[in-house]
């Protein structure tokens, strides 16, 4: 029995859900020499910034438990080597690009999106929103819902009404569904969540901090339990806004823990460090997953977690059949 | 490639540990300087960023093996300590790009600082393959932490070690004999491979004799294959350009002066990209006002030098196009085999042509040329 993988990102349909990790797979042709990059749904891109930049100095990386901090500091060529480059590789291999943007204020934002709009070929928009400001004290936007629905705003106004734009959410703010909400209502087709939390090491022998740029983002399984949960909060509060969902995906089954949070897609990430050709195991392994809970097809489970048990047998596709070993109470 | 391989043995040579892997795929592969990356800890493990290990040998018995040499540093190289043959790890290889290998039969001098030595003995009988003469210069803390100092003296036309306690050969850092070594081995090339310190000075030693360094990194690497952007060093382009190059992709081999050991560790601030670079808007206007040459406006490539009129690194840009005749000592043929040395590494990329397109981030890959790979032991 094959499952119907296939994921809704926006009104964009996509083959099957899984995806990189904006950041953790370059723009895709590292990958290439281990997975075909156009069998996973998306290659979400390393952020794309307007100039070229160098990024933090190194150190960079820390190894936590289960986890890790990077601070790279957006190091990228900028967006015309992207465009010039990376992007017209990525469509002749067949896959699809969804573009992460960042920028330091809200015009930079709108450039890229007026820029990737002009390109073609762009399946989505996923704006990295955790940057700081420039204009406003270096506050970071996705940590204020204004300045979050600022740059939504912005970034829909300057995007083809074909292009789908993700609003990637941090988590590192005490209120994510009200900047969901913001960013939904300043024009989101979508969310993704989470990025990064801000973590420090402190080397215990040299007694200074181990990244050169002090604090970096944590990354990996260690970070899953807070992707779960704010991906059951924004989906509780928003039931019909796709979410792409990431953060310390390792197998199959942690892709399905997100998909049942609410997320209808999954990005993987740090994992792609150890595991080189995780999308593709992880895809494989989620689909098997699918199988042994006799779910045929992957809409049907998006969200599931949040029926109630009783209810969740009726509001399943009519062709679903719950296996024996699932615990469903019928009553 | 990225393959599951079967422990055949490990085993401890002095301060270190030697592990031989059953990976065909990764042997065929293979051209000195080239490192695999291990995940460690097992599918379950909290330790997520895989260690990368320069490769100290392949061999064919097994369908092919490969060797690696590391130290236990922490957790995750003690867990490699423990496996047991049979056991069965995820193994990614070979990746970087590989030494480049002179064309001519040259006196070659192969540095190595501890377990750094590693990758010098397979590219020693490559180049013995080229009837090249191979002098080896092996140093370390102690004695015990020389790795290969036996192998050495058995396959080099010489070997001097040194070692910081005088427990082995004479009492110093390799820096400390390598005028004397160049002297006595008539050095063409300088092959390295050890701790940033130790090639920074191989580098300017060999400036002065004009000979080529073609020298391997060690930096600190998250996930080997180039998404990561962890192991970055400031590398001087072809275009004079210094960029923040990755160790892993476009290394770990450099040419020792394309790399700005000084600033390894900062962002230098003309670096492509650094902060305090000029805005679009800013340089278009430089643009119209003839400031800023046509040709450089391409995707935000300026020169400082070119904005500011400051001549940034004059010593440096130089280095890499050292004068031919510069140093009395060496003439015109010694220059040549340089040359000759720069476009066999051309051929050495052609040869990772998949590895070459997969590279989006850098415009310098003429000029790393030199470059090919060896990172080792980065395990913690």
């Amino acid at each position: 029995m094959a499952v119907d993988l296939r994921a809704k990102l926006g009104h964009v349909e996509l083959p099957n859900p899984i995806m990189t990790a904006s950041g953790c797979a370059g723009a895709g042709r590292e990958l290439a020499q281990f997975i075909d990059v156009s069998k996973i749904g998306a290659i979400v891109t390393k952020s794309v910034m307007l100039s070229p930049r160098s990024g933090r100095p190194t150190p960079r990386m820390a190894e936590t438990p289960s986890g890790m901090l990077n601070s790279i500091g957006l190091q990228g060529p900028g967006i015309d080597a992207f465009l010039q480059r990376d992007l017209p590789w990525l469509l002749s291999r067949g896959a699809r690009a969804v573009v992460s943007i960042a920028g330091g204020t809200v015009a930079e934002y709108a450039d890229l999106a007026g820029r990737l709009s002009d390109a073609a070929g762009v399946t989505a928009i996923e704006v990295n929103i955790s940057c700081p400001n420039v204009e406003h004290r270096g506050q970071v936007f996705a940590c204020n819902p204004d300045s979050a629905a600022a740059v939504i705003d912005a970034v829909r106004a300057r995007t083809r009404y074909d292009i789908p734009v993700f609003a990637k959410l941090s988590p590192d703010v005490s209120d994510i569904v009200a900047v969901a909400k913001a960013c939904v209502s300043a024009g989101a087709d979508g969310l993704s969540m989470i990025n990064t939390l801000l973590g420090m090491v402190i080397d215990t022998d040299t007694m200074r901090p181990r990244l050169a740029g002090l604090t970096g983002g944590l990354s990996g399984p260690a970070i899953r339990p807070i992707a779960v949960r704010c991906i059951w909060q924004v989906r509780e509060a928003l039931p019909g806004v796709p979410i792409i969902g990431m953060g310390g995906v390792r197998t199959g089954r942690d892709a399905l823990e997100l998909i049942l949070a609410g997320a209808s897609m999954v990005s993987v990430g740090t994992t792609i460090f150890h595991d080189p050709s995780a999308c593709a195991r992880i895809l494989r392994e989620l689909e098997e997953e699918l199988i042994a809970r006799g779910v045929d097809r992957l809409t049907d489970v998006v969200g599931l977690a949040h029926q109630p048990p009783a209810v969740t047998a009726r509001t399943l596709h009519p062709n679903t059949r719950i296996s024996p070993n699932t615990r469903v109470r019928r009553s | 490639m990225q393959v599951r391989g079967t422990v055949l043995t490990v085993r401890r040579v002095d301060a270190y540990y030697a592990m031989t892997l059953v990976a065909p795929a990764i042997a065929a592969r293979f051209k000195p300087g080239q490192f695999v990356t291990l995940a460690v800890g097992g599918p379950d493990t909290s330790m997520l960023l895989s260690r990368a290990f320069s490769i100290h040998d392949v061999r064919p018995d097994h369908g092919g093996t490969v060797e690696f040499v590391f130290a236990v540093h922490g957790a995750g190289t003690q867990w490699l300590a423990e496996r047991r043959s049979r056991d069965v790890l995820d193994v990614t290889g070979p990746l970087g790009k590989a030494f480049p290998l002179p064309r001519d039969p040259v006196n070659c001098l192969l540095i190595g600082g501890g377990y750094g030595s590693a990758p010098l003995f397979s590219l020693a009988s490559k180049l013995k393959e080229r009837r090249c003469e191979v002098d080896f210069l092996l140093g370390a803390g102690s004695g015990d932490r020389v790795f290969g100092a036996l192998t050495a003296r058995r396959t080099g036309r010489t070997a001097v070690i040194t070692t910081e306690d005088g427990s082995l050969g004479s009492r110093g850092v390799v820096t400390d004999l390598l005028d004397q070594v160049i002297h006595d081995g008539r050095t063409d090339v300088i092959y390295a491979c050890g701790p940033m310190p130790m090639l920074r000075q191989i580098t300017v030693l060999a400036r002065r004799y004009d000979i080529p360094v073609q020298a391997a990194v060690e930096e600190a690497m998250a996930c080997g294959i180039g998404v990561c952007m962890t192991c970055v060093l400031p590398v001087i382009g072809s275009d004079g350009i210094t960029r923040m190059s990755r160790a892993c992709m476009d290394g770990p081999v450099f040419r020792g002066e394309t790399v700005r050991w000084d600033d390894v560790g900062t962002i230098p601030f003309d670096a492509f990209g650094a902060p305090g670079w000029e805005p679009r808007s800013r340089r278009a206007a430089e643009l119209q006002n003839g400031q800023v040459r046509a040709g450089d406006v391409r995707a935000g490539d300026v020169r400082v030098g070119d904005v500011r009129g400051g001549d940034v690194r004059p010593d440096r840009a130089g280095a890499g196009r050292a004068q031919p005749g510069s140093q009395p000592g060496r003439g015109h043929g010694e220059r040549r085999d340089a040359n000759r040395e720069h476009h066999d590494g051309r051929d050495a990329d052609r040869d990772n042509a998949d590895r070459v397109a997969a590279d989006p981030a850098h415009g310098d890959r003429g000029d790393a040329t030199g470059g090919a790979g060896g990172s080792h032991g980065h395990g913690r």
